[in-house]
């Protein structure tokens, strides 16, 4: 395992640096170990039942509409997700040969 | 199932990802398909293979839960989550709610907690079937529930006869608010010691409930808490939460959580039942 690419939303309450901090440490004298995270952090971005839509740095503005106040939907951000993971060439095949995919 | 794909370099297969979206991602022949040939996979070296995985960290998790949620429902049983800091009152306000419920409702809790089976014990006192799931085991301790954890509390937690679940969670107003344990309800508790700003500190937590119960309003007259921008801040970040003030201590304002509780009993407010609190005694 090379790199294990992740996707993490704003709202997602996890801290992108602790997470690659303590990666080191827990994948240590694993099959994991020296594999390396690549983290794409994903914005919070809302939208009201008018449509209007708006990205939200701080979570203290709040998750209203700020143009007419009303309630919002979370468009992006609550990512918490395996996209893909990249291996050397392979290693893996013989993984889903004989076992098949992960149930 | 098919959920994982592999991109050998140069590879691709040949559907479109439904990426953002559904992460359930299953093929027709169930097989993982390569297409030679297919993609831009230029930014990999040879001897590299992307195996594309598009999976949820909370998939399992959630499967979990909705095994839960179906164990509650095949029993007629309503299930509520409850969160709270540490100290914001959901032992004191689930003591209440046993003790003023007794001859209406049966209730079980499923009890989370880091070390003791303190809460618990108040609890049992009270009639109630409880499940503890010490979360410690000398390590620290989880500091949330989740969906297996539940499960495992389900296991030594007979149902049948019961009306309501109470899950109390770890205290915490991060974690908890991450992890579906397959309640049919989330709620939460917000101390008024806890001060005003909390649902602008904790917005994830605030905006996955749906109702908030403001505690200890009998302190109000000592501590400088402006519920109305509690209201306001609350507002900010989930504008259709219900909201109930009361005190679990003098039992002001617990009429409307009782009511409240009792419009979420499958069975409902009328489904006036005697206790088995008799029974789990003898």
């Amino acid at each position: 395992m090379r790199t294990i690419e992740l996707e993490i939303g704003a709202l997602r309450q996890v801290v992108p640096e602790a997470l690659r901090y303590t990666w080191g440490f827990v994948t240590a004298g694993t099959t994991l170990a020296g594999a390396g995270l690549a983290i794409r952090e994903v914005p919070l971005i809302i939208e009201c039942e008018s449509g209007h839509t708006r990205r939200v740095r701080e979570l203290y503005e709040g998750l209203k509409c700020a143009k007419c106040d009303r309630s919002t939907r979370i468009v992006t951000g609550q990512e918490f997700t395996v996209v893909a993971l990249d291996v050397d060439a392979g290693t893996v095949g013989p993984l889903w040969e004989s076992e098949g995919p992960p149930a | 199932m098919g959920r994982f794909h592999r991109h050998d370099v140069g590879l691709a297969h040949d559907h479109p990802h439904p990426h953002g979206g559904d992460a359930s991602h299953v093929h027709s022949d169930g097989d993982p398909k390569i297409i030679r040939d297919i993609g831009d996979h230029s930014g990999y070296d040879t001897g590299r293979e992307r195996i594309e995985v598009l999976e949820d960290i909370f998939t399992e998790n959630d499967r979990r839960a909705a095994d839960n949620r179906r164990r509650f429902d095949s029993a007629g049983v309503a299930a509520v989550n409850l969160m709270s800091s540490p100290g914001g009152g959901k032992t004191t306000l689930l003591e209440r709610t046993l003790a003023e419920l007794a001859e209406r409702c049966r209730v079980g809790v499923i009890e989370g907690d880091i070390e003791t089976a303190l809460d618990a014990d108040r609890l049992r006192a009270l009639g109630a079937r409880v499940s503890l799931l010490n979360t410690g085991h000398g390590f620290g301790g989880e500091c949330h529930l989740d969906a297996p954890m539940v499960s495992d509390a389900l296991g030594r937690l007979a149902l049948d006869g019961l009306d309501l679940v109470l899950i109390e969670n770890v205290g915490n107003l991060v974690c908890p608010a991450e992890f579906d344990v397959g309640a049919h309800h989330k709620v939460m508790i917000a101390s008024v010691t806890e001060g005003e700003d909390k649902p602008l500190k904790y917005p994830v937590m605030f905006r996955s409930v749906e109702l908030i119960v403001v505690n200890k309003i009998d302190l109000l007259p000592y501590i400088s808490f402006d519920m109305d921008a509690f209201r306001a801040n609350v507002r900010r970040v989930n504008p259709e939460v219900k909201i109930i003030e009361l005190s679990a201590a003098t039992g002001e304002g617990v009429g409307e959580w009782l009511s409240w509780v009792l419009g979420i009993s499958p069975r409902g407010v009328d489904s006036a039942r005697p206790t088995d609190a008799e029974g789990a005694r003898s």
